[in-house]
């Protein structure tokens, strides 16, 4: 008896202290680790989506809180105007979650684009989401209500061959942005007027 | 025989070279020795798990029951490695993305339970922490070795840092990249080579 009071003890001492130790270095490395995938993840999407802008997109970011996610926004000004808006959304893909920028064209409420950010896909395969722009380039200039799928599930868009699962991960991912844009499009035109000078 | 510390240390150089002498811990060295580069940063990343859950281990060994040891040395390094992921991700982010899933697979590579398990449960802090320190650095060596020759032969270049590279084929204009080198059956080959070799030297 002793000794079984003992192995939960020490089980259980251990498993908080590494939870808590984990829980500081989480904490002390994630401003380094959003800079970090601001510059080579997250930088690289946005200014592809948002070429050609007048302003930084990258500096011109804000933050909402909608419903548990806290998510950042980057704001693209054309013509003078801050008139688009990127954001990541996540997808399952097949080797685990797979971010897609997507880009909102707020005066006409049109997808602006898509792109890529991090994937654990098959290289040669899923990979070519991020590698090739067949995939994504089919988001451009649909409206925000539209419904997204893959051929397969009876929608529009067309899937990479031997990568379903991928395709479906970014067609979801592209979904879920469509949906949170809609849900907090006033929130964000208040935002948005603030990069407006 | 008692080994010294240093012996405790050398023999992760050569005799028990974790790849080569003891052919333990291949997932990372076939997986991520596409260029010298990831070799070097997976040993790297690797050699901190190893020596940081060598001291934990040893530390404890005396406070751990002996029949929830593994469980112990699992959250252990467990922490180490999830320590190493956010580390690398707040200061190579880069490497972080090429090395991608091999990370947190470091949990389950068998050289680093192998030395809580053999070695720092039974032994003093200080010959587990010269254990760990010499399988790791091994281990980096190891896969940087693996890691210049297929990218040399297989790309024609050596890339030790970041941007510093070597191009072979600014030395030899003619050299043809023999691209099998870098794709899976090449690690396998090439492991299998240089592994004759150092037999063929060790005996």
């Amino acid at each position: 008896m002793n000794e079984m009071v003992k192995m939960v003890v020490v089980l259980t001492v251990l498993a908080s202290v590494a939870g808590g130790v984990l829980a500081a270095v989480n904490q002390g490395t994630a401003i380094q680790i959003e800079a970090q995938q601001l510059q080579f993840v997250k930088g690289p999407a946005i200014n592809k989506l948002l070429e050609g802008a007048s302003n930084n997109p990258i500096d011109d970011r804000f933050k909402i809180t909608a419903g548990e996610t806290e998510r950042s926004f980057f704001v693209g000004k054309f013509d003078g105007k801050p008139n688009k808006i990127a954001f990541e959304e996540f997808g399952k893909g097949y080797g685990g979650d797979l971010g897609v920028m997507v880009a909102f064209d707020i005066e006409s409420d049109k997808l602006a684009g898509a792109a890529v950010t991090v994937h654990s896909e098959t290289p040669g395969l899923g990979a070519n989401a991020k590698e090739k722009p067949d995939l994504v380039s089919q988001f451009e200039g649909l409206p925000v209500t539209d419904s997204v799928n893959v051929t397969k599930d009876g929608g529009r868009i067309n899937a990479i061959s031997g990568a379903t699962i991928t395709s479906r991960a970014v067609t979801q991912a592209v979904t879920k942005a469509m949906n949170v844009y809609q849900d907090i499009k006033p929130q964000l035109q208040q935002e948005i007027q603030k990069f407006g000078k | 025989m008692p080994k010294t510390i240093v012996q405790e240390f050398t023999k992760g150089l050569w005799e028990e070279l974790p790849p080569f002498r003891l052919v333990l811990g291949l997932c990372p060295v076939l997986g991520v020795t596409t260029t010298m580069e990831n070799g070097l940063g997976m040993g790297i990343a690797t050699t901190f798990v190893l020596f940081g859950s060598n001291l934990l281990v040893s530390l404890l060994r005396n406070i751990i029951p002996q029949k929830v040891r593994i469980a112990c040395f699992i959250i252990i390094i467990a922490s180490f490695v999830t320590i190493v992921e956010l580390l690398m991700q707040a200061y190579a982010y880069p490497l972080y993305l090429k090395l991608g899933v091999f990370i947190p697979l470091i949990v389950v590579n068998c050289i680093v339970l192998g030395r809580a398990e053999a070695f720092a449960y039974k032994n003093k802090l200080s010959y587990s922490m010269a254990d760990g320190l010499g399988i790791g650095i091994g281990f980096t060596l190891s896969l940087g070795a693996l890691g210049a020759v297929r990218e040399l032969l297989g790309n024609g270049s050596v890339t030790i840092w970041g941007d510093t590279s070597y191009n072979l084929m600014s030395v030899f204009p003619s050299f043809q990249p023999f691209e099998f080198m870098v794709q899976a059956p090449g690690a396998f080959v090439c492991l299998g080579l240089m592994l004759c070799v150092i037999n063929a030297v060790g005996d």
